[in-house]
């Protein structure tokens, strides 16, 4: 057992950390996301030149690393300094390219590792909540074409990608698993509309209509009917990224309040004599060291047979959403009036962790689905 | 990163497996299993079981007879031990004193204490609390006055974990009254056969006198029962604080009383359907189970550091917070999954043997009574609010 991280992740952080020190301060952070650009392209280039990108795919993917704790040591960093470049689309949609991909298709992971094109996966939609069995959008041959109908929403980064992943059912009712389909298609094939906007966290988000869309055979991405089986293990691996990215928010908005309890005085002493606070505190630092568990649990199961890989997903999610709004509402009253504002990093840090519970099923949604899991 | 146990370490677990099933008597294990009171002669026993295969003093140094197995491998039997229903060794004179006496104590002191502690010719208890220092614990008012060769013991001590069977006492006793509280201290071993020491049981929530008030009248202790240096005392109690804790967190009691837990949520029937299956119930048990993953992590964590180490510091006192929390959760849930079958209260059947009969299903006598026992887990050791405190203090430097 070994709780050490190994010296090429080690650098990896490290190198990680120093170049967001440097590049990523709270008031650029702030100017990008007030400029109305969804993410500083930039930033994202140097990410890819530092292997960020290439940390989150196996060696025969193209990449050196691909494990859970690769995922886990990049996107902890990534949370830290509150990131919104597209580093988990490269997870979700180039995770899967990667993994079900044919020759060719694969060589646009390549390109994702290398950062010169992003791929989105499209797969929520208005009725499925956060059920990735839920699939309404149709895929239906016509003659040698396949063609696409229906309605993508929250669609991260779907605005700014190139190629879209997309769920379709070819098959089957709408909440069946058998029968859903996954599809590259590009963002400028005809019938496809993307709007995008911008979630509560900054992250640029997308609704995509699908109108008629015809694709070739080609676009198949894996096999016919079975992607749901390939959506969830990219899924878990999504959650991973994201339990580690809510693991770095936590942690950068518990460095935040550690330093106000001891700068801000109120009635002449610094507040963080007060035990009021003091055992809050300490509750917070327990639930932090608890989620930096759950993650682990999960990053060391990531390759594990799907049944126990789902048990941690579920399990991390779970304890990440309650830490998470833990962290982020305690950290907002102990601050006071400056925790609420948009000048001050913490409320970004308290938006993103709190959006993330809202992202591929919420602490209620994972709770209900450990349950379910462990039954059978 | 690897979340794997050595070959050796498994190697070590399925030894200590094979014992426990070969050694641990049947009787013994049904009594731990169903939640009934341990007679003095069963602790006996288990501590006799232990020593006889060499294993009953895990920290100590194998000259004295012990161990010195790592933490990870304290972490190992603890479990295996909770999983198999085995009792818990007593900790007062292995892990409480006896590291005070090969830290502090002298070479005579340890030839003359520790094989009697293995052996089973004494056993200790805990003289730290007062009725006027509980969580302030370097309150204490016991007054020990040096007279010639010896020191003359006035007081009172508090919630004094089975020292209804105990012939040894150590305690914290005040020698300077002058000096700054913290200062005045002195850590004395006291023999609970001389003259003026009275044993009194405290009954408790659970209808058991686990605990009891020790009475000093005038007891003369010979001066050589003093540990280290007069006005010392305070350093060494706290040096326990910060050593040999692995076992804090109780992960291995937690996880086999989830067990039993599910064992009952499936069989208990609630609207004609398993307990296990009332959505509220097992939202409950589901976030307990989840915290205890996560809890079972952060332990070893702890625990690896340890045995690399590196003291722990205020991960002790987080492990006890959340540790405790979660340990009370599953004895509150064990309890509501009785139902009705929790109410009726049936001390024989819990001080009998095993062939008592009980009302109620198994784990029904007990469900009620060792809840109310397991709300000690929050209050001894450093309540869990001195435990936050130390917390924040270590983070903040305030």
């Amino acid at each position: 057992m070994d709780f050490n991280l190994t010296e090429e992740r080690m650098m990896l952080r490290d190198t990680l950390r120093r170049f967001l020190a440097d590049k990523y301060a709270h008031e650029n952070r702030r100017a990008l996301i007030a400029a109305g650009e969804p993410f500083d392209t930039g930033i994202y280039a140097g990410l890819a030149g530092l292997g960020v990108l290439g940390a989150m795919f196996r060696e025969d993917q193209g990449g050196f690393g691909g494990e859970g704790f690769d995922l886990m040591v990049v996107f902890e960093e990534l949370g830290r300094a509150g990131v919104i470049e597209p580093v988990l689309p490269a997870v979700l949609a180039g995770g899967l390219i990667a993994a079900i991909g044919n020759g060719r298709q694969r060589g646009l992971a390549d390109e994702i590792i290398a950062g010169t094109h992003l791929a989105a996966l499209a797969q929520g939609e208005a009725g499925s909540r956060y059920d990735l069995n839920h699939v309404e959008t149709t895929a239906a041959a016509k003659g040698d074409a396949i063609v696409l109908n229906g309605i993508k929403t929250h669609v991260l980064y779907g605005a700014e990608a190139q190629t879209l992943v997309v769920s379709a059912r070819e098959a089957g009712a709408v909440a069946d698993a058998a029968g859903i389909s996954l599809f590259l298609v590009p963002v400028n094939t005809p019938g496809v509309t993307v709007s995008g906007h911008r979630n509560m966290d900054a992250i640029p988000s997308a609704t995509v209509a699908l109108d008629g869309v015809r694709l070739a055979e080609t676009a198949r991405l894996g096999a016919a009917g079975g992607g749901l089986e390939a959506l969830e293990a990219a899924v878990a691996r999504g959650l991973a990224a994201l339990c580690a990215e809510a693991l770095g928010a936590m942690e950068a908005a518990k460095d935040l309040t550690i330093s106000y309890l001891k700068e801000r005085k109120q009635f002449g002493l610094p507040i963080g004599k007060f035990q009021a606070l003091q055992h809050r505190m300490a509750d917070m630092l327990i639930e932090v060291e608890q989620a930096r568990s759950a993650v682990i649990n999960l990053a060391g199961n990531l390759d594990q047979p799907r049944e126990l890989r789902e048990i941690h997903a579920s399990a991390a999610k779970n304890l990440i959403g309650r830490a998470g709004a833990l962290v982020a509402e305690e950290c907002i009253q102990m601050h006071g009036g400056i925790g609420m504002t948009d000048e001050y990093a913490l409320s970004h840090f308290a938006r993103r962790l709190t959006m993330i519970d809202h992202l591929f099923g919420d602490t209620d949604y994972h709770l209900e689905r450990f349950i379910a899991l462990k039954a059978g | 990163m690897d979340l794997n146990y050595t070959r050796e370490e498994q190697a070590f677990r399925t030894e200590v497996r094979q014992w426990l099933k070969e050694t641990l008597p049947h009787e013994l294990r049904e009594k731990v299993r169903l939640g009934k009171r341990l007679a003095k002669a069963d602790m006996e026993l288990w501590h006799s079981l232990l020593n006889a295969r060499g294993w009953l003093a895990p920290n100590w140094p194998r000259a004295y007879g012990g161990c010195e197995w790592n933490a990870v491998q304290r972490h190992i039997f603890e479990e295996e031990a909770c999983l198999a229903h085995a009792p818990r060794s007593l900790p007062f004179g292995l892990s409480m004193l006896a590291p005070v006496l090969l830290a502090f104590g002298t070479e005579d002191q340890r030839q003359r204490f520790l094989p009697r502690i293995l052996n089973g010719r004494d056993w200790w208890c805990q003289g730290y609390s007062e009725p006027g220092a509980g969580s302030d614990l370097a309150a204490v008012k016991t007054r020990a006055v040096r007279d010639g060769g010896h020191y003359v013991v006035n007081g009172q001590k508090t919630w004094t974990t089975l020292g209804q069977h105990a012939n040894w006492i150590f305690c914290l006793v005040r020698t300077d009254p002058g000096a700054k509280k913290q200062e005045g201290i002195s850590f004395l071993l006291i023999d609970m056969d001389t003259p003026g020491v009275t044993v009194r049981p405290i009954v408790l929530i659970d209808g058991e006198p686990e605990v009891n008030e020790v009475f000093f009248d005038n007891v003369r202790v010979p001066a050589e029962n003093l540990v280290g240096e007069e006005n010392k005392g305070w350093t060494y109690a706290k040096y326990l604080l910060t050593h040999e804790r692995t076992n804090i967190a109780g992960v291995g009691f937690s996880t086999a009383l989830l067990t039993t837990l599910k064992h009952v949520a499936g069989r208990v029937k609630s609207g004609g359907r398993p307990l296990a299956e009332n959505p509220h119930f097992a939202a409950r048990m589901a976030q307990a189970e989840i915290d205890l993953m996560a809890m079972a992590t952060t332990n070893l964590r702890v625990v690896s550091a340890a045995a690399k180490g590196q003291a722990p510091g205020a991960e002790s006192s987080m492990l006890k917070v959340k540790g405790t929390v979660i340990r009370q959760e599953l004895t509150s849930l064990l309890r509501r999954a009785m139902g009705p079958d929790a109410l009726p209260f049936q001390p024989d059947f819990l001080d009998g043997g095993s062939n008592a009969a009980a009302l109620g299903p198994d784990h029904a006598a007990a469900a009620a009574p060792s809840y109310f026992n397991m709300r000690k887990l929050s209050i001894f050791g450093g309540s869990n609010e001195v435990q936050r405190t130390i917390i924040t203090k270590a983070i903040l430097g305030l």
